[in-house]
């Protein structure tokens, strides 16, 4: 049996699919987006956060360090300068719980007994499971797997994708999957490669190859003001969608900076200078013109 | 909301509570002149009447419903024949800030002088504590328990459809035949009965003279009333007031009237606990709504205006305030009416009718603190009355609490009722299951659970004041397994609800002889026809409830127990006991492990779970079935109101990494901040424990307002509810508030006055909470965040 790697389970969720589901966060993407909701999800290795705030400075860690990598000082735990092997000890040893490992190895029974605990609700509200990440298809062979399963017991199964994945593992994972959530950032593939570090070449072939086998699909765009949310890739986008046969919904997904303290513990930057939630106008403008096109235009998951 | 009802609202919603001591004067001066010369029942009868006659009534302007318990709005009168306030009780609940009543230097002094100077020692909490042993006292003091009815009767009330369709008149022909059917002769009982039920038939002389009262007066006003249109609306509640309770109401108006002097009967008569409630009062105003509507007698505006004039009447009837140290403490005017909506009807088909909707109207139009409201939702009962109840909560009142008709069934269907009288029954007070005017199911006192561990850590010494109150179970370092420490758990537990209930037994037996219930009996089943009080077995069911705290707590504390000191064995009982003792005192890493690397109850997790189930389980077993007095049983009950916050400070700290002092768990919901997963694992939690055995457990989830924005959300929202209740689930209540608002409301409270919050069972002003209660909502667990 194969093994995957998360870094979240998220239960009742409400907007990411019909129903209340399951969000399944999967690590590792391909893309670097700034705006990324998630940055823990970005690598596809456990990760080590450290929330200062909660550190009481007891120095469990400093102690226990197999590497001598930490010491304690007044503002709290730093390093000593000795690479971080990322053995994790000190995440079992902290007991206020600033120092966590951000990452853990499943395999996919293990995975689908999680999902199964919240059955009951899946039931009542014909919900079910939905994959996310990062980028599940980073981690195809897994998510088959679990598709899989999840199929035998009749979970109803959503894929949230970059759309950025091998077009072979797309497509086999399309036969397990019974809605994807498929995210367009934007038209331009120079903005695209600007923004996020890849073209979107690949990711625009597979959404035709996925609507052409008539996979049931509901487009999510993250709108970034400033970014994404010009005229011109809108009219680029609502044309491309126009041509979609079967592609009709699509969901706007206001940035917002609510992650920026993620960004902290994990010792990342954050480029928020450059990153603007749209307001109410703007909103309303990019669903009006969307929705010129006849698409079914959503605000929220 | 129209003119008058603005008007009304407004008077109610600013009236400010105060004593009157005219019930008090009346009652010592008929105590002084009749005391000992007629059988108790009779005597409590003739001054149930006398009290009808004489106290003062009010009738405001632009009233429909009439009657008042006290002279005026929120003027509440004291009950010094149960408990009787001392001068200093009086001074200390007009000088408190949080929910003061006033009260005139004089009337304090009239007090003291003619009414406490006869009921010291005569009243009922004089003599309880008088009596008790030692041994509970101690257990008492040191909070393991408390006992209801040192502070007001035994009641939480709720009548079913009877009043509809029978006025006092018909009682008092029903009584009459009983008593001529009495043979006294052969029945050692007779003569007994004989005097409970002349009581009975006084107490339904004094209602209709109550009720004439308030007719003439409407006559009076009439015949000065210079607008023509109130001179109208004064002879028409005249005509009311001549009809009911005397006769059976023919129209919408009368039906509310109806209710409403019967209402003001009981608690003018006693002060029961929680108050008294109208039960499925949408099932019962639906056929007298069809019929306005049919003969054009009442429209839907004219049923709302009446509805909402008859809400007003609740709120303006604040819980007696209670004496002694709990005069400082306590904190609401809330006197817990709950009003059921839904739910099934007798023949089991589904309850909802048009006035279930206009009531939801009126409870969210209004927003007042009393009455509270629930919804009852059976499988059969639509979604769309579910949403609307839904989107009235979202507003954030905190109301109405949502309850699983079907489970409140099953659990009355355990204990031996019919399934006709199981339907017809719901739940009252806060979270409590009853046959709705069939029985008397009396709330004893809460239960410190984790107090009771506490005790077993300490071979039954109680820390906090170094008394050995429990068994000595032996020194808990020399435990050599979990499950040594859980049978040292196990004998304090049985050995503390034997006390209480030898305790509740005697109090029992007094309430039935002393302090009997005759116009209450009236309106219960089955009291009339075997001539037995209501507190002395007369209902067709007598249940006695042992209220449960603090099950969270009480799991999470075992649960760390367990994890580090026997699985792991990472930490040793003496260290673990040395921190408890100093409060975690240099111990902080201790207490961070304890709290954050043990896995809680609320997290759908089977290594708490289950130990919840061992806890809930000797639980059960130490009260049910335990006989009470009037032939029925025990049966426990999982809420705590607002007890967790008194039991919180008489408890060291704890295991789970709780400090000294600070509440437990409240009800049946997980410790504050120890459900990390979510709603859906919350309830799937609470779907291991077997609820239907149980008369009643309470869940509080906070969310935020964001959760429940658009219909899709509230769709969810009514689904996960439909998910806890097949999971056999009894209730839910959400409070849907943000916890910025609530801090600002801390800083500014003149400009949050009207903000209300589900507190435990019931909903109160947040800015009228203390700071611990109002510092514990917003420590509830926010599910807002995924």
């Amino acid at each position: 049996m194969t093994t995957g790697i998360l870094f979240d389970i998220k239960r009742y969720a409400i907007h990411d699919g019909p129903g209340i589901r399951t969000t399944v966060f999967m690590k590792g993407c391909p893309l670097a987006c700034p705006w990324c909701h998630n940055p823990e999800g970005i690598e596809p290795v456990p990760l080590l956060t450290y929330n200062q705030s909660r550190c009481i400075r007891c120095g469990a860690c400093v102690e226990n360090c197999p590497q001598q990598a930490l010491r304690l000082t007044a503002e709290g735990v730093v390093s000593t300068g000795v690479p971080c092997t990322l053995c994790f000890t000190c995440t079992e040893v902290c007991p206020s719980g600033a120092r966590e490992k951000v990452g853990r190895q499943l395999t996919a029974s293990q995975l689908v007994n999680e999902i199964r605990k919240d059955a009951p609700f899946y039931d009542t509200s014909t919900g079910g499971v939905t994959f996310s990440g990062g980028e599940p298809l980073m981690q195809a062979e897994f998510l088959l797997e679990v598709l899989e399963f999840c199929g035998h017991e009749n979970l109803h199964r959503a894929v949230d994708t970059t759309g950025h994945a091998n077009p072979e593992d797309l497509m086999a994972v399309a036969e397990r999957t019974d809605l994807f959530l498929y995210d367009l950032k934007m038209m331009d593939p120079d903005k695209h490669k600007k923004y996020t570090g890849l073209s979107n070449h690949l990711i625009l072939e597979n959404l035709k190859c996925l609507a052409g086998n008539g996979a049931d699909i509901i487009i999510r765009i993250p709108l970034i003001a400033g970014v994404n949310d010009d005229v011109k890739n809108l009219e680029q986008t609502g044309s491309f969608l126009k041509l979609l046969a079967g592609v009709n919904k699509v969901h706007l997904l206001p940035y917002h900076d609510f992650q920026k303290s993620k960004y902290h513990r994990l010792g990342m930057p954050y480029g928020s200078g450059i990153l603007k939630a749209p307001d109410r106008q703007q909103l309303a403008r990019v669903r009006k013109q969307l929705e010129s096109f006849g698409l079914q235009v959503a605000i929220g998951g | 909301m129209n003119a008058r009802i603005k008007k009304l609202r407004q008077q109610s919603f600013r009236a400010v509570p105060d004593i009157s001591i005219e019930r008090a004067l009346l009652e010592t001066e008929f105590y002084k002149a009749h005391f000992g010369k007629y059988e108790i029942p009779v005597m409590r009868a003739m001054f149930f009447k006398y009290l009808c006659e004489k106290k003062t009534i009010y009738l405001g302007a632009d009233e429909l419903i009439v009657g008042e318990r006290g002279p005026r709005p929120k003027s509440v009168p004291t009950f010094p024949e149960l408990t009787c306030h001392t001068g200093r009780d009086l001074k200390i609940l007009n000088d408190r800030i949080m929910t003061p009543f006033k009260i005139s230097q004089a009337d304090i002094q009239a007090y003291e002088t003619r009414v406490l100077s006869y009921w010291r020692g005569r009243n009922m909490r004089d003599r309880i504590f008088n009596q008790v042993p030692e041994q509970w006292s101690a257990a008492y003091k040191a909070g393991l328990f408390t006992e209801f009815m040192e502070q007001r009767a035994p009641g939480h009330t709720t009548l079913d459809g009877m009043i509809y369709k029978t006025g006092m008149r018909d009682f008092k022909r029903q009584i009459a035949r009983r008593i001529s059917s009495l043979d006294f002769l052969n029945d050692p009982e007779a003569s007994d009965q004989a005097q409970q039920l002349k009581a009975m038939d006084i107490a339904c002389d004094a209602a209709i003279v109550f009720a004439e009262r308030h007719a003439e007066l409407a006559e009076k006003s009439a015949n000065t009333e210079q607008d023509a249109l109130r001179k109208e609306e004064l002879l028409r509640i005249a005509r009311v007031c001549r009809r009911v309770p005397a006769q059976a109401p023919t129209d919408f108006w009368e039906a509310l009237q109806m209710y409403w002097f019967v209402h003001l009967g009981t608690i003018m008569e006693l002060n029961g606990w929680d108050c008294m409630s109208p039960g499925h009062l949408d099932q019962h105003l639906a056929p007298f709504y069809e019929k306005g509507l049919i003969d054009e007698t009442l429209d839907r505006e004219k049923a709302k205006e009446l509805l909402s004039c008859f809400w007003i009447k609740f709120n303006n009837h604040p819980a007696p305030p209670k004496v002694g140290v709990t005069a400082k403490e306590s904190g609401t005017y809330n006197d817990f009416t709950n009003i059921n909506l839904g739910g099934l009807t007798r023949n089991g088909t589904d309850g909802v009718s048009e006035v279930s909707y206009l009531i939801l109207e009126v409870l969210d139009e209004l927003h007042l603190l009393q009455p509270q409201c629930n919804v009852q939702i059976s499988d059969k009962t639509p979604d769309r009355f579910l949403k609307a109840a839904c989107r009235v909560i979202r507003n954030g009142y905190g109301y109405p609490s949502v309850f699983n008709t079907d489970e409140v069934i099953m659990e009355q269907l355990r204990v031996g009722k019919t399934v006709e009288d199981a339907r017809e029954g719901g739940c009252s007070g806060c979270i409590e299951t009853g046959a709705f005017g069939k029985e008397a199911y009396i709330l004893t006192g809460y239960l410190n659970v984790p107090k009771i561990l506490e005790l077993a850590l300490n071979s039954g010494v109680d820390p906090l004041t170094g008394r050995q109150v429990g068994l000595a179970t032996g020194d808990a370092r020399q435990f050599k397994s979990f499950d040594a420490l859980y049978d040292a758990f196990e004998k304090q537990l049985n050995m503390i609800v034997d006390l209480k209930i030898r305790v509740n037994n005697y109090i029992e037996r007094m309430f039935a002889h002393q302090m009997p219930a005759p116009f209450l009996s009236v309106l219960i089943r089955d009291c009339i026809a075997k001539g037995r009080d209501y507190y002395n077995a007369g209902p067709r069911y007598n249940t006695t409830y042992i209220q449960c705290c603090g099950i969270g707590t009480i799991t999470d504390s075992l649960a760390a127990i367990k994890t580090h000191v026997f699985d792991q064995r990472a930490v040793t009982m003496e260290q673990l006991l040395d921190a408890l003792a100093c409060d975690f005192a240099g111990h902080e890493a201790l207490r961070l492990r304890l709290h954050n690397k043990t896995a809680f109850f609320g997290n759908d997790d089977d290594r708490a779970d289950c130990l919840m189930q061992r806890v809930y389980g000797s639980l059960f077993n130490a009260i049910d079935q335990k006989p009470n007095t009037k032939g029925g049983v025990y049966h426990l009950n999982m809420l705590s109101t607002t007890c967790h916050i008194y039991f919180g400070k008489m408890l060291g700290a704890s295991a789970n990494g709780r400090r000294a002092g600070k509440p437990i768990s409240d009800g049946t919901s997980p410790s504050h901040g120890a459900d990390r997963n979510g709603p859906t694992a919350v309830i799937k939690s609470l779907g291991k424990m077997d609820q239907v055995k149980s008369g009643g457990t309470l869940l509080n989830q906070r969310f935020l307002p964001d959760l429940l924005e658009t219909e899709a959300d509230i769709t969810k929202f009514a689904q996960l509810i439909r998910t806890y209740f097949k999971l056999n689930g009894h209730h839910v209540q959400f409070n849907i508030v943000s916890s910025d608002t609530l801090k600002k409301a801390q800083v500014y409270p003149d400009d949050y006055r009207d903000l209300l919050v589900r507190v435990a069972g019931y909903s109160d002003y947040f800015v009228d909470l203390d700071a611990y209660h109002q510092q514990e909502i917003i420590a509830r667990t926010e599910h807002g965040s995924f």
